[in-house]
């Protein structure tokens, strides 16, 4: 089943056509890469996914809805969510609350409930917190829940954005770049908690540059490269394709490549 | 995790505690007025607080709604016959209203941008009321009845110290209560970043707008106890100079710590009272206080002063 | 035909003005991103130090120097004391330290000078020209012809010397032009200087026609930030433009539609430009990377 489409996208910025007409198609439960060269508009077609942008042209599907155009927090309560290349965490604010504000879609409470502190926002509130903590603890973040963001180092940092992801409950899970600045045995957890995401039904959309990660954990690649969708197949079939490796490792370095040590 | 009593409710009780306690030290009336006068301006520091320290939003025209709030006070009873708590509550309204309008464009924008056009807002507030000499008296401003209700008519110094002690205990326990809970970790959250914010369902024109008419009726209700206490009001209440003197009182005590905005109001109404000397420097003063405050200690007194306690602890 | 006139050279008289408090925070923004709000003050500096030093015996001429000097160190020491030590301020925080600023001047030249309405002399008399009906204050043109030799005066400095070039160089781009020897400190110091000495001129010039007095620098301020969105902020063309379409703005509404509300009109531009065209009439857009 068809959880996140994508038809025809394109945008320009000042006349550089960033995404020029991208179609995918990502199935439930599945981890879907994107991948490709620097520049080659991953991020931007995250940012289009997620709302930060208008497409000019094309239209996005979630769970077979047209969700094209809407705003970012319209399409959280759709049951989609994203972390961030370049860290959005909420740096003043402690591990737990910021995983806290990841519930915000479904906490039910209204202004009045919250200036008077009604019973049912002291519930909400207890609620939230252990949602919170359970979210942190699937990341492996149990311990630093009282720590204010801006004191945490930046592998645990990586974590909490996508524990603050997971307490929205998505449908969809969009990881930017996660692997980023993270050592080895890092990346290797990293792995562990994509992993158990699937497992719990979450439908896991990655752009990563780590190709061992990719590799590893991937049902199905895209390649991107200006804008232009290159490629799209299972790993050993996009590991294979010249064309990709000709866009990564140049003219000269595809010739090289059969060489290469894997 | 926390204890039986959450730090808040000691800070709220602690205050109860002050107010009831700190009148056997006034040797006359005169104290009451200048105590009332610090919780009259604490209370719309603590509006303010929410808006620029928590949802971390400028606003430098606050004071065009403690001026909404003063003159309905002043016009409803001598206009309209409406009788002066009735008044203040319509005051509330609208300036709820008007924030509601203005807001949703206004929150749009950002930076120095949001800045100038609160500016320029507030401004717009003065010259109304400075010019429509018919409803507002004019420049020279207009005498305000007392507020009367049944056959208690208020008007003492020790009345209003109470009135606005207890207003602003109810304000200050009103923003803890909001600051934790779903829509106060929302507004934190846009304070740090608007776009992770959204992504994860929190509609943020939305909570700036309603952090805005939050702040905006905060301003208005101390409007209009400042417009019964003195029994009188002029144009300047909206004017430039008290924005910015309310925005000095919320960056002094501290962004973002309610306590710390009835510092800022304690320090910048009670200096001018003690020093009477220094009221032709009244204006080099706070000046220099903004001056020197958004440049070496731009988090203000009480956070810094916790920091540094809590630096000292083990 | 004759009130349209007059309303047109008045509106082009105090727009002139606007146009120079408009330069000077344009200047002082490209070369350090900061909102000068003291911009009104260097005005209100340049008109009351003249008059008061007039009033103490200096003559005219040299009290007009005189005045624009201090002014110019004021806006020097705004920079050295209120700028420089602020650092890694947010825009918020540096129109903040400018508003205190502006607030300190004001309190200080209530307590220099005093509370009153202050004038200087015409230059050529105050006897009106009459044109087309419209009757004209010789001091009008004073002040065009001064804000235009400011302009082209300014415009010849950017474009012909070397040190202008540099000034260009820090408003492009504050880095490069470090990491090209620049000294972008001493060119923001020198951005101050230059403002506050266009702020002082301007008030000199004006305050024959519109008098000046401790506070009138809070009201220029507004306007001149008004004036500079119209035009687009960060343009120097803009300023100019900008002023004046503020001024013509003010005057025409003034005599056509309500007087009482003239001040408003400023306002009402900034909202509204804030709103339709944040980049004003010939501002550059900047295209903000996620």
């Amino acid at each position: 089943m068809t959880i996140l489409e994508a038809e025809r996208l394109s945008i320009s910025f000042g006349g550089v056509r960033a995404i020029d007409g991208v179609s995918l198609s990502v199935a439930r439960a599945q981890v879907f890469s994107i991948i490709g060269p620097n520049g080659a508009g991953k991020t931007t077609l995250f940012n289009l996914f997620s709302g930060l942008y208008l497409p000019q042209e094309g239209r996005v599907r979630l769970a077979g809805e047209d969700v094209t155009g809407l705003a970012p927090h319209q399409l959280a309560r759709c049951g989609l969510s994203r972390t961030f290349q370049n860290l959005q965490i909420f740096f003043r604010m402690t591990a737990l609350e910021n995983v806290m504000v990841g519930r915000h879609r479904h906490e039910c409470t209204s202004i009045l409930a919250d200036l008077f502190r009604f019973p049912s926002v002291v519930r909400q509130n207890r609620v939230t917190e252990r949602a919170a903590r359970d979210a942190l603890d699937r990341v492996g973040l149990k311990s630093e829940l009282d720590r204010a963001a801006g004191t945490l180092p930046y592998g645990a940092l990586k974590r909490l954005e996508i524990a603050r992801a997971l307490a929205s409950e998505p449908k969809v899970l969009l990881l930017d770049e996660p692997a980023a600045g993270c050592n080895p045995v890092e990346t290797q957890e990293l792995e562990a908690v994509i992993r158990s995401i699937v497992k719990d039904g979450i439908t896991v959309v990655l752009v990563e540059h780590d190709m061992r990660l990719v590799m590893n954990v991937s049902d199905r690649i895209h390649v991107l490269a200006n804008g232009r969708t290159l490629a799209e197949g299972g790993v050993a079939e996009v590991r294979g394709n010249p064309a990709v490796i000709e866009a990564y490792l140049g003219v000269h370095g595809s010739k090289e490549a059969p060489h290469a040590v894997d | 995790m926390r204890g039986w009593v959450s730090p808040r409710l000691a800070a709220l009780g602690v205050l109860a505690a002050l107010i009831v306690l700190l009148p056997l030290t006034f040797p006359s009336a005169y104290y009451y007025r200048v105590a009332a006068l610090v919780f009259i301006f604490g209370l719309a520091a603590v509006g303010l607080n929410l808006l620029m320290g928590y949802a971390g939003q400028v606003s430098l025209g606050h004071a065009g709604f403690l001026g909404i709030g003063g003159y309905a006070v002043a016009i409803g009873p001598t206009h309209l016959g409406v009788p002066g708590w009735a008044s203040l509550l319509g005051g509330a309204v609208i300036s709820g209203l008007v924030a509601i309008i203005v807001g949703r464009p206004i929150l749009r924008l950002k930076g120095h941008y949001l800045a100038v056009a609160t500016l320029g807002f507030g401004l717009l507030i003065a010259i109304v009321l400075t010019n429509e000499a018919g409803w507002t008296g004019g420049p020279d401003g207009m005498s305000v009845p007392r507020l009367q209700i049944h056959d208690w008519r208020i008007r003492s110094s020790e009345a209003w110290y109470a009135i606005s002690g207890a207003t602003f205990v109810l304000g200050a326990m009103l923003a803890y209560n909001l600051i934790d809970s779903p829509t106060g970790r929302a507004i934190r959250a846009l304070h740090d970043s608007e776009i992770a914010s959204g992504v994860l369902g929190v509609d943020v024109a939305r909570a700036k707008l309603v952090i805005f008419v939050i702040s905006a009726i905060y301003a208005s209700v101390a409007g209009s106890y400042l417009a019964l206490l003195n029994g009188h009001i002029t144009p300047d209440i909206a004017g430039f100079l008290r924005s910015i003197e309310l925005a000095a009182m919320v960056v002094l005590g501290g962004m973002g710590s309610v306590i710390g905005a009835l510092v800022g109001a304690a320090i910048l109404v009670v200096l001018p009272q003690t020093l009477t000397w220094l009221h032709d420097y009244e204006h080099m003063v706070l000046g220099l206080i903004l001056m020197g405050f958004m440049i070496f200690l731009r988090q203000g007194i009480v956070p810094s002063l916790v920091e540094a306690l809590a630096g000292r602890r083990p | 035909m004759a009130e349209f006139l007059q309303f047109f050279f008045s509106g082009l008289t105090v727009g002139a003005v606007y146009a120079l408090v408009a330069l000077g925070f344009t200047l002082i923004y490209n070369a350090s991103d900061v909102i000068n709000f003291a911009q009104g003050e260097f005005v209100m500096l340049g008109g009351m130090s003249t008059v008061f030093l007039a009033v103490a015996g200096v003559p005219l001429p040299l009290a007009a120097l005189l005045a624009v000097i201090a002014t110019i160190v004021v806006g020097l020491l705004l920079y050295h004391l209120g700028i420089r030590p602020a650092r890694e301020a947010s825009a918020v925080a540096l129109i903040m330290i400018t508003i205190g600023a502006s607030i300190f001047l004001r309190g200080a030249a209530q307590v220099l000078f005093d509370k009153r309405f202050h004038s200087l002399p015409h230059l050529f008399g105050s006897e009106p020209i009459r044109i087309g009906g419209a009757a004209i204050l010789p001091q009008s043109f004073v002040v065009l012809a001064g804000a235009a030799v400011v302009v082209v005066l300014l415009w010849q400095f950017v474009d012909r010397t070397l040190l202008g070039k540099a000034v260009l160089a820090t408003a492009a781009n504050r880095l490069a032009a470090r990491l090209v020897g620049i000294d972008t400190r001493r060119i923001v110091a020198l951005s101050f200087a230059v403002s506050a000495a266009i702020g002082a001129i301007a008030g000199v010039l004006i305050t024959p026609i519109t008098l000046t007095s401790y506070d009138v620098g809070t009201l220029l301020a507004l306007k001149g930030f008004a004036a500079a969105m119209l035009g687009g902020i960060g343009s120097t063309l803009g300023a100019v433009v900008g002023g004046l379409v503020l001024g013509m703005l003010e005057a025409f509404s003034a005599g056509y539609l309500s007087s009482k509300y003239k001040d408003a009109v400023a306002f009402l531009v900034i909202l509204g430009m804030l709103f339709a065209m944040p980049h004003g009439l010939l501002g550059r857009g900047r295209i903000e990377r996620v």
